[in-house]
């Protein structure tokens, strides 16, 4: 303990990176506001380009980056200390994202548990369903919503069943963090085909994650007639599921990447820091599906 | 434990050897790329003070406008522009900036630390900020105007009756929201990972204990914020219905989603302050802090607590007894906490030998005035009394009491305790002096009697009013105008500061001053502590 302590600090020169993120983050705020204005209000501006050029930026930058930091850290600048320090912040993180899907999770449990019944006459608002949404009953999915309920009086959406290929991906993304978690006690007890063939076993299960999600979006559009704009149930599917599906391919990129630092054998047992925290965030996007898949398939 | 074995940082094997210690970077790329802990903090703080004038500007027009009953001015929709965004500029651009600036100066200093634990995350944190508020305060200028929804931005206000500049300002809010989640694990992780061997705990400054929770919250609700700015988006431009019932949503809902972030909000805004005064007060009282361990563990309760008290700002919506009267026990229960510290700095003050320098001057008005908007806020408890209070000037004079009187006065005094430690050079005390009087006549003109036309039923967020409320008006614009123009000498003694002119002072600075902080040399050397020092 004292020991670690007495370890040199490392504090690292000054550095064009951050600033350049900045810069990236700027160019795909404002191109994103400007995108979404010009897509859904049919004007015509460089939102998109912009965009396009922010995340250009931001690759650029994520690449010198993580090259400065690998550099650094294969050059054994790094101590203890400071692996710590990426541990610690790794797993805050983490935190965050946590509480960011809570936001559209709470959004679902609300809409479920109190405004859908509220519209549908419960606790004291009756006079709300008779006079604002006559006819409306609360139910889940679903699929006739308040304004359906006064106009066509049908559904305008069919329910996603959790049969099929959301069961499929739930099996799919629990047996990646199985093949990950014996790749990472491969690399730890230094046996190198493990390590590369669970963590490509991991990557490809992965990538058909993301590619069934996306017929099952294709299904739900072209089949059900389930949008991002049917209703709190739409939203709510599509939200959830979205940016889940967006965290598991960034997940897929991270391990592309680590798949091919292990390939060029940066990490040693002990010391493996990026691998450990791109696992921790494999595990977590896989334990946010199976909340999903519990609230939002099963329930 | 000794430390005579420790090596310096900076004799790494990278070849930077002891004499780069001495090496300051030169010119702009210094600000631009650097990831030194003090700069950023410098950074972080003039920026929070071009905010603050910034958002001040707008609060005179806001006044100029509420002068006199009846439209002469600006026309309706610029005066809700003006609130918005002056309530969205003092809150993410001047108060949360300028804590992260103190946080940034002050927690490796105080804890014995070389710097922050990730100090190129560091310099990236800051420079977001000023692209966000280039997004915010640009999008005033386009078609139909910047957003006019007020700074809690409610749906169908932010949904349905406003400007498609909405899409900035999410955007705005998301990198913003990225920018202070990034500096609060920074914060996090500095504290817990860079104490100096024998720093337990317990010993930490209350300033570092309070950033700590502080630090915690923004983790916890800054990516909640992003999730409400995010449905708003969609609920604005790709039909989605979460805050719209037509499609089985509630804008009640968004009240709830926003404030579950907004009341923690509010604390991430008090709990550094309440450090600082926790570190004025006993320097100036020449005691110890009374009852450190309560302060730790009430700043930890009110953290926790700030998680179950958020529809207090939401008695009228009509929810169910059970949960209102959930709601107003919870919030009410804040209160204890609060004043277990109220007490303390009292008590830390009695029979202590005071002596009223500038920051013991600002800190003694923030514990009266803080309380007194403690108090107004146990009146805004109370469900029966928040129906006739809520919406209405009295909780204007509230938060202003709690945000300009408590958090922006607690700055103050933090800026007055420390600058003489960053510029070595004590500042123009009769410049300093002048600015503690001319603010707290004028802040207590401008706030005190909003209570009253609060109380008479005065709406907020209104560019006219009846006419029986003028007089009262009158004075609070005239008071706007004071508080604004004495921010003003404020300005020019720190860029007096920032130039280097004053008496030397010594490395303790105040008589009283204890902590790692007053050891190293007055100004602060560019890297302190490379070596931790030891703490008994
Ligand atoms: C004793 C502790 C406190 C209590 C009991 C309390 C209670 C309340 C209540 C009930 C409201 C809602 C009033 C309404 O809209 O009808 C409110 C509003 C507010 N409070 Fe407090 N409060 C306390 C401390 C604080 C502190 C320390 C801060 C910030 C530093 C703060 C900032 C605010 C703000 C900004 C609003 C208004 C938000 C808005 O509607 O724009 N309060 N408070
Ligand atoms: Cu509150």
């Amino acid at each position: 303990m004292v020991e670690e302590k007495h370890e040199k600090y490392y504090v690292p020169d000054q550095s064009i990176w951050p600033i350049i993120g900045a810069v990236a983050l700027f160019l795909i705020a404002v191109g994103a506001g400007n995108f979404v204005i010009e897509t859904t209000r049919d004007k015509s501006g460089y939102g998109f380009y912009t965009l396009m050029a922010g995340f250009a930026l931001l690759l650029i930058m994520l690449t010198g980056w993580f090259k400065n930091q690998i550099d650094e850290s294969m050059s054994g600048l790094y101590s203890a200390q400071l692996g710590r320090s990426y541990r610690q912040g790794m797993v805050w993180f983490i935190f965050s994202e946590v509480m960011f899907f809570a936001a559209f999770f709470g959004a679902l449990f609300y809409a479920r548990t109190i405004s859908i019944p509220w519209l549908g006459g419960a606790s004291n608002n009756a006079s709300t369903n008779e006079v604002l949404w006559n006819g409306f009953e609360a139910t889940w999915p679903l699929l006739i919503t308040p304004a359906d309920a006064i106009t066509t009086g049908e559904a305008s959406t069919k329910a996603m069943p959790w049969t099929g290929l959301p069961l499929i991906n739930t099996a799919i993304l629990l047996a990646s963090s199985v093949t990950l978690h014996y790749a990472h006690v491969g690399l730890e007890k230094v046996k190198r085909t493990q390590l590369m063939v669970l963590l490509g076993a991991t990557i490809v299960l992965g990538c058909i994650f993301v590619f069934l999600q996306v017929q099952e979006y294709v299904h739900a559009y072209v089949d059900l007639g389930l949008k991002l704009d049917s209703g709190v149930y739409g939203n709510t599917f599509f939200l959830l599921t979205g940016f889940h599906g967006m965290h598991v391919t960034l997940g897929t990129i991270i391990l592309m990447v680590l798949f091919g630092r292990c390939w060029k054998g940066h990490f040693t047992p002990k010391d493996h820091f990026a691998f450990q925290a791109g696992s921790w965030y494999w595990h977590f996007v896989d334990v946010v599906w199976v909340m999903l898949f519990f609230f939002v398939y099963i329930l | 434990m000794s430390t005579e074995t420790l090596n310096d940082a900076h004799d790494s094997p990278d070849g930077h050897d002891a004499h780069h210690e001495h090496h300051i970077p030169k010119g702009i790329l210094r600000w631009l790329f650097t990831t030194n802990h003090k700069d950023i903090g410098t950074l972080y703080l003039w920026f929070a003070f071009i905010m603050f004038l910034i958002g001040g500007a707008m609060a005179m027009v806001i006044r100029a406008e509420l002068f006199q009953p009846g439209l002469q001015i600006v026309d309706p929709h610029f005066f809700n522009q003006m609130t918005t965004v002056h309530g969205l500029i003092m809150v993410f651009g001047a108060v949360m900036p300028a804590f992260t600036g103190l946080a940034n100066w002050m927690i490796p200093m105080m804890i014995g630390a070389p710097d922050m634990a990730l100090p190129r995350m560091n310099n990236w944190s800051f420079y977001i900020l000023p692209f966000a508020f280039i997004i915010l305060l640009s999008s005033l200028f386009m078609d139909g105007g910047g957003p006019a929804f007020g700074w809690t931005f409610y749906a169908p206000l932010s949904t349905q009756y406003s400007g498609d500049s909405t899409a900035l300002f999410v955007f705005s809010v998301h990198i913003m929201g990225i920018s202070s989640i990034m500096g609060a694990i920074n914060v996090v992780v500095t504290i817990l990972n860079m104490r100096a061997p024998g720093m337990t705990y317990m010993k930490m400054p209350l300033f570092v204990w309070t950033w700590l929770i502080t630090a915690f919250l923004l983790i916890a609700v800054m990516p909640v914020l992003a999730g409400a700015v995010t449905m708003v988006l969609t609920d604005k431009f790709f039909g989605t219905s979460f805050f719209d019932a037509a499609g089985g949503g509630d804008p009640v809902m968004f009240q709830h989603i926003f404030w579950f972030f907004g009341h923690p909000e509010v604390y991430i805004m008090i709990l550094p302050a309440f450090g600082i005064i926790s570190a004025i007060v006993p320097t100036f009282s020449r005691k110890r802090l009374f009852g450190y361990a309560s302060m730790v563990y009430a700043t930890a309760s009110i953290a926790l607590l700030s998680f179950i008290v958020w529809a207090h700002h939401m008695f009228t919506t009509g929810m169910p007894v059970a949960a209102e009267m959930f709601f107003m026990f919870a919030t009410m229960l804040i209160s204890v906490p609060t004043g277990v510290k109220v007490f303390n700095w009292v008590a830390t003050m009695w029979r202590g030998s005071l002596t009223f320098e500038v920051p013991m001057m600002f800190a003694i008005a923030f514990i009266v005035l803080f309380t007194i908007g403690g108090l107004s806020g146990l009146m805004l408890a109370i469900i029966p009394a928040d129906f006739q209070y809520h919406d209405t000037y009295f909780v204007v004079a509230h938060f202003h009491y709690v945000l300009v009187t408590g958090a922006l006065f607690s700055i103050m005094a933090a800026v007055y305790y420390w600058l003489p430690k960053w510029t070595g050079k004590m500042f123009d005390i009769t410049l300093a002096k002048w600015h503690f009087w001319c603010s707290l006549i004028s802040v207590n003109v401008l706030f005190f009697p909003m209570h009253f036309v609060g109380l008479a039923g005065m709406p907020r967020r209104i560019p006219d009013y009846a006419l029986q409320f003028a007089d009262f008006n009158k004075w609070i614009s005239i008071g706007g105008f004071a508080f604004g123009l004495s921010q003003l000498i404020f300005l020019a003694l720190i860029i007096k500061a920032c130039r280097k002119i004053g008496e030397p002072v010594s490395d303790q600075v105040w008589e009283g001053a204890e902590g790692l902080e007053w050891e190293i040399p007055s100004p602060a050397p560019y890297h302190t502590f490379s070596t931790p020092p030891l703490i008994k």
